[in-house]
């Protein structure tokens, strides 16, 4: 009989056998080894000379969630899905984590969340953060858009590693907005005890349920699962591959935070009576990394058939001189060219030093204190939806709370 | 009679998935907040609420010290495995027979009491089918896993437990054996020569709390585990107790069946009954509020309490867990202030007949009322027989009710971190790397001269290379052997006996020595005190001198004499051997010359 994973085997090996339910092989290893569940639970890897069968698995149906009962007066909020694993259930026979499809599965896992709101629920897509394109930021926002007949409040649940570009999409395409539309992620998977997800999760319903009418970014404030910070969709920037607190706002006050309430710190939009969505993106913008001993044939390849460009100079914003002529031929041909820096904090100025002003003579934006990335984003918006000089006048004003004219001491 | 045992031993690595050091720290330098909440998985509607009963309740405060990073704190994923750990939990398997995995896989045991910031447990099965021999035959050993050390405990309340991460990821073997063993002996035979075997790698931690026993006990009812039994010696005392506490629970079950016995589930309130009680427990709890619940326990006297049953115990240690201690009982009533009109009036009161016993207990309501569940709980079981617990050793030998036995472990894949491959010609190579077994160790030592228990006795303590360097280098096997048996482990042999061989001081000074040094005491400054030590040379000469014609006389005979008034002037201040030696040189030279 054909063997499968799952199956309760039987495994002659040189060290005497071993028995237990065969599991699937993962992608990485030696192909000769053979993994086992242990009946107390251990996996174990064994070079199998034989494998024998003691009994076929079964086949476990994806098991059905019980339906839920909508409860009068709690507002109701979308969970957009985009994929990973904020939330996820394990199943302890094969190890395997299942993600969260269904609002059913949502609720199975962060059961408080009945508490909060009615919840929506449907995937849009299941991709990887690293995956993402801006193509489904269109699709998002074209469903957010379809999801404002049935909601008061729209959860994104995204992958942490991308979040902030989709954030900044989203704040630009998104011109109006009825509710808040609000993104979180966790920086440990919910298969784990510890995982940030259901504080994360709970922290941006709440936040979703507010009179905001912006797009936002809830995650943890600090290591401690005491509070989550609310950080504007064109200022946040993940700082940390793994910390909790990893997601920052930079060049601006984070808007909130969310304890037991939501508290906003200060002034912020609120909803409005429509949605207004402008969907349109024009991917032919490069973000550039100058660094010194940069080639200028490199550049040249970079902006070759880009209609614009985002450089994250060094310092103030600057590349280097001979980089120049490059930039001059290029935005004399009319491709749109943008300066902020690699320092992240701080706005770029391009009058301080010879070079920035050379920059500047040479059209290149200086772009404030703008993030890089919420640049990058921000110019392929513009270039979707507006003529050239609008496009260049647009882009050093605040249009979404990315740019601002003071900064402070934190 | 089935018993097994579980060892828990740390190593003396850098952690296991990180690059901190493997010790206990006081240096505090932060503090994080965390919520841990189980899983979800198979949880059907009853665990929601249980789920939402862990939100609300417990915080878990984790005390950041010098010796953990962010790998502790669950804020970055965990390192590979630390190799030299793995090499330690290899050999040791090797050593215990055991047939090692060819790839290792590491697993998350969830674990939620907020021991592991993670919530789980990383472990992962290193060896199987391993044996140890003993004089009482061979013991199976199933299992040994190289898993992570929980971070300590430093303070526990009602909403909230402190723990600190200074322990937290410090490897741990764990090996288990079959519950092959017939008798507390066994058990400690067992133990002994598997801690002898983690020792012989030199890369275990020694000192309080670096290993953990655990007991699994077993009379053909229920399964009870004595949880962190540290002394060896008391092994047998523990298993004789926890055999002896088991079979009367069988013979009161046997009785309890026999007499159709009962117990209700009504609770009576007797509070009325104390109102002018003499019982102090009783009357200070009625003035704080509180309240007396009884509970009727039919056909059941005489077992709570007599020259042989003591079920009355188990009831209380039951709800002693919850904080409760003044439960009282039928067989031991009246006593503790508690009259004999008392009693009178309860067992009108739950109608009670000859037969007939009960409990009642004193306190808060809602607290008597749910300490009540429990003896009901308890009380119910004894009808069966031995139920399945963890019970805490005591230091008399005996042994107190912890908690039920947990149910099987749920473990899923550590996906962070990739299988390890052990190649066959990896495990060749530690084959021939092993230390000596210990029974090898201490024909090693033996034939340097000293008993063969010294030998088992310096092997327990870890200092057999210590032992072996100073008596192959100075001499005096059986004095170092007493110096390091009676003494301490953390003081310095080596200069005492190298002092001792100079002449310095005689070998009877060295017990003192030892002593002063284990007390704290710099041997300089001691051996400062023999510095106006006698001229040996000075003193054979001149007792030659005067016994000249003596030794001429008696010739070889006039040694022993002479010595006894050598000895009578360097004793304590200078080796008799060192005496014999010189003496003898010149009493041969005399005797020489003289022919
Ligand atoms: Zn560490």
């Amino acid at each position: 009989m054909n063997i499968e994973p799952g199956d309760y085997v039987e495994v002659a090996t040189s060290k005497g056998s071993v028995r237990g339910i065969l599991l699937p092989r993962p992608e990485y290893g030696e192909g000769n080894i053979v993994v086992i569940k242990l009946d107390n639970g251990y996996n174990v890897g064994v070079i199998a000379k034989e494998i024998r069968l003691i009994r076929k698995g079964e086949r476990k149906e994806r098991e059905r969630r019980g339906e839920i009962k909508n409860l009068k007066g709690l507002p109701t909020i979308s969970i957009i899905g985009t994929g990973g694993t904020i939330a996820s259930y394990v199943d302890y026979k094969t190890g395997a984590v299942n993600p969260a499809l269904t609002a059913e599965d949502f609720i199975f896992t962060v059961p408080e969340i009945v508490k909060e709101a009615n919840i929506r629920a449907e995937m849009v897509f299941n991709i990887l953060s690293e995956d993402m394109k801006p193509e489904y930021w269109i699709k998002i926002a074209r469903k957010i858009k379809d999801e404002a007949k049935f909601s008061n409040g729209i959860v994104i649940p995204h992958g942490t590693d991308t979040m902030s570009y989709t954030s900044a999409s989203l704040s630009f395409m998104l011109e109006k907005l009825p509710f808040p539309v609000v993104l979180v992620g966790s920086q440990r998977s919910s298969d784990r005890p510890s995982s940030d997800a259901y504080m994360n999760l709970i922290s941006a319903v709440k936040v979703a349920k507010t009179d905001l009418g912006e797009v936002v970014v809830v995650m943890h404030a600090t290591s401690s699962d005491d509070k989550c910070l609310i950080h504007r969709g064109t200022r946040v920037r993940k700082m940390h591959t793994s910390r909790r607190d990893a997601f920052k706002s930079v060049n601006s006050r984070p808007m909130g935070e969310v304890g037991e309430e939501v508290k906003f710190y200060g002034e912020y939009r609120k909803r409005d009576d429509k949605l207004v969505l402008r969907d349109k993106m024009d991917e032919k913008v490069s973000l550039i990394y100058f660094y010194p001993g940069m080639k200028s044939d490199l550049l040249e390849s970079l902006l070759d058939g880009m209609h614009g460009a985002i450089i994250m100079g060094t310092g103030l914003g600057h590349v280097s001189s001979d980089l120049l002529p490059i930039l001059r031929k290029n935005i004399r041909d009319g491709v749109v060219v943008g300066m902020t820096s690699q320092c992240l904090y701080g706005r770029v100025n391009l009058n301080v030093y010879s070079t920035g002003r050379e920059l500047k003579n040479a059209g290149v934006i200086p772009l404030e204190d703008m993030l890089p990335e919420v640049a990058y984003v921000k110019l392929m918006w513009l270039l979707g939806n507006y003529d050239l000089s609008k496009v260049k006048k647009l882009m050093r004003e605040n249009l979404r709370g990315e740019i601002s004219n003071r900064r402070f001491l934190e | 009679m089935k018993c097994g045992i579980e060892i828990h031993q740390q190593l003396n690595t850098k952690k296991l998935f990180c690059d901190c050091d493997s010790r206990l720290s006081d240096n505090v330098i932060g503090k994080v907040i965390r919520i841990l909440r189980p899983t979800q998985s198979e949880m059907g509607e009853v665990d929601r609420a249980a789920v939402e009963e862990s939100l609300k309740k417990r915080k878990y405060i984790y005390e950041i010290t010098d010796n953990s990073c962010l790998v502790e704190l669950d804020e970055e994923p965990p390192h590979e495995m630390n190799l030299e750990a793995i090499e330690t939990a290899l050999k040791v398997s090797l050593m215990l027979n055991a047939k090692i995995v060819d790839e290792i896989h590491v697993m998350r045991k969830i674990v939620i009491d907020g021991s592991n910031t993670s919530g789980f447990q990383r472990t992962a099965l290193v060896a199987m089918n391993g044996y140890v021999d003993t004089k009482f035959g061979r013991v199976k050993i199933p299992t040994i896993c190289l898993e992570e050390e929980a971070a300590r405990k430093i303070e526990e309340k009602d909403n909230y437990v402190v723990y600190r991460l200074d322990r937290l990821g410090i490897p741990l073997i764990e090996i288990a054996t079959s519950p092959d063993m017939k008798s507390g002996e066994e058990v400690k035979e067992v133990a002994q020569k598997i801690g002898y075997i983690l020792r012989a790698t030199k890369k275990v931690r020694r000192g309080a709390g670096t290993i953990r026993q655990d007991l699994n006990i077993s009379t053909g009812q229920g399964r009870v585990e004595i949880k962190g039994v540290s002394k060896l010696n008391m092994i047998p005392k523990w298993v004789e107790n926890e055999v002896k506490r088991q079979e009367m629970l069988k013979e009161v079950a046997e009785i309890l069946k026999e007499r159709d016995a009962r117990v209700h589930k009504e609770i009576y309130d007797l509070t009325d009954i104390f109102t002018n009680t003499k019982s102090k427990i009783i009357a200070r709890e009625i003035k704080n509020g509180g309240v007396v619940l009884g509970l009727k326990l039919e056909r059941f006297a005489g077992l709570l309490k007599s020259d042989k049953f003591r079920l009355g115990r188990e009831l209380a240690e039951r709800v002693r867990v919850i904080g409760i201690r003044g439960l009282f009982h039928g067989d031991e009533l009246p006593a503790y202030g508690i009259s004999g009109k008392e009693v009178e009036k309860i067992r009108k009161k739950l109608n009670l007949g000859d037969d007939d016993s009960f409990v009642i207990i004193a306190g808060p309501e809602e607290k008597v009322r749910l300490g009540m569940e429990k003896v009901i709980e308890r009380a119910k079981m004894a009808i069966h027989g031995v139920p399945d617990e963890t019970r805490a050793p005591k230091d008399d030998g005996s042994s107190i009710y912890m908690r039920p036995l947990p149910g099987a472990e749920r473990m899923y894949p550590e996906t962070d971190i990739p299988p390890i491959r052990i190649p066959n010609s990896y495990i060749e190579k530690l084959k021939r790397e092993l230390p000596k077994m210990p029974e090898e160790r201490v024909k090693d030592l033996v034939s340097l001269g000293i008993s063969e228990q010294d030998a088992w006795q310096i092997l327990h303590m870890g200092m057999e290379d210590e032992f072996e360097k100073i008596a192959k280098k100075y001499g005096y096997p059986t004095i170092v052997a007493r110096a390091m048996i009676n003494g301490c482990r953390d003081i310095d042999y080596e200069p005492v006996f190298k002092y001792l061989n100079e002449g310095k001081f005689a070998k009877e000074a060295v017990d003192d020595i030892v002593l002063r040094m284990c007390n704290g005491e710099k041997f300089e400054d001691i051996l400062s005190e023999f510095k106006e030590s006698v001229n040996v040379d000075e003193v054979i000469e001149r007792i030659v001198k005067n016994k000249i014609e003596f030794i001429r006389e008696r010739r070889e005979n006039a040694f022993k004499p002479l010595m006894g008034i050598a000895m009578k002037e360097l004793r304590g201040k200078v080796d008799g051997r060192i005496v014999s030696e010189k003496l003898r040189e010149k009493v041969e030279k005399i005797i020489e010359s003289s022919s």
